[in-house]
């Protein structure tokens, strides 16, 4: 399972919108790339990320190639009630990383 | 053992280094492979420019890290919002880059990530409300080093 990183804040105003930022290492292959033999490396990358917040989706990104090696994602959530900000990432062949914060409000 | 340079090798050397700069070069995706990407997530309509803001660096030193940060003017509430943007670059083998879905939970429509970028071209945004207007955005880069270019140097 590949490793993952958030920043955010630990706590918020009820009603606060907040900055998250999330990154996973993954060498989101593109397809273009060549191992030490010469060969294709083919493509291998995450194709869907979603973060969660009080039931209901904050963010779905829906990933393609063309996006850098270690994915980072910046956006913002409103915050409502006290609980865990919940982050999924797919990978192609279906793997899954997840990981989760909890935001205080207050 | 002749150690000198016949003709013959010398040939065979020029045509094997011209064969070699000739396979697995990636293909660059033209102004038609744009539109009709954009077509297949976003219908036939055309996007109206605006109402975007996207923000790259002017110039690039490696494509392959190019941060980016989109930002959609909606006031964000539960009948006037953004529901998806999409970002696509020109001259990419593949023109979508990523989709990203605005939830309800998202109160400030901007996004920010890092793509890749094959070389100098533009990165276009469009944005979908929930009245279903089409919104959009280009911003031009120059890419010093491409991030096909940069794998190509070292084999």
């Amino acid at each position: 399972m590949p490793n993952s990183r958030i920043k955010m804040p630990e706590s918020a105003a009820a009603g606060e919108s907040i900055e998250i930022r999330a990154m996973i290492m993954h060498p989101m292959e593109n397809g273009f790339n060549f191992d030490s033999q010469g060969t294709t490396i083919p493509v291998h990358i995450i194709t869907d990320f979603v973060c969660t917040y009080d039931g209901t989706e904050v963010v779905r990104v829906q990933l393609q190639p063309g996006l850098s090696a270690n994915p980072y994602f910046s956006f913002y959530l409103t915050a409502s009630r006290s609980g865990s900000v919940d982050f999924r990432w797919t990978d192609q062949d279906g793997t899954v990383t997840t990981n989760s914060a909890l935001l205080q409000v207050t | 053992m002749r150690d000198r340079l016949s003709r013959r090798s010398a040939m065979l050397t020029i045509g094997g280094g011209v064969l070699l700069s000739m396979v697995a070069l990636p293909g660059v995706a033209g102004d038609e492979d744009t539109a009709a990407a954009i077509r297949q997530l976003y219908g036939d309509r055309a996007p109206t420019a605006g109402r975007i803001s996207l923000q790259l660096p002017t110039l690039a030193e490696s494509g392959n890290s190019v941060s980016l940060t989109l930002a959609v003017d909606s006031p964000m509430t539960a009948t006037d919002r953004v529901l998806r943007a999409s970002v696509f670059a020109n001259r990419n083998p593949r023109p979508l880059i990523a989709t990203v879905l605005f939830g309800p939970k998202c109160g400030t429509p901007a996004f920010s990530t890092n793509i890749r970028l094959s070389g100098t071209q533009d990165v276009i945004a469009v944005a979908q409300m929930s009245d279903h207007s089409l919104w959009s955005a280009q911003v031009r880069v120059l890419v010093t080093v491409g991030a096909c270019d940069a794998l190509q140097l070292r084999y």
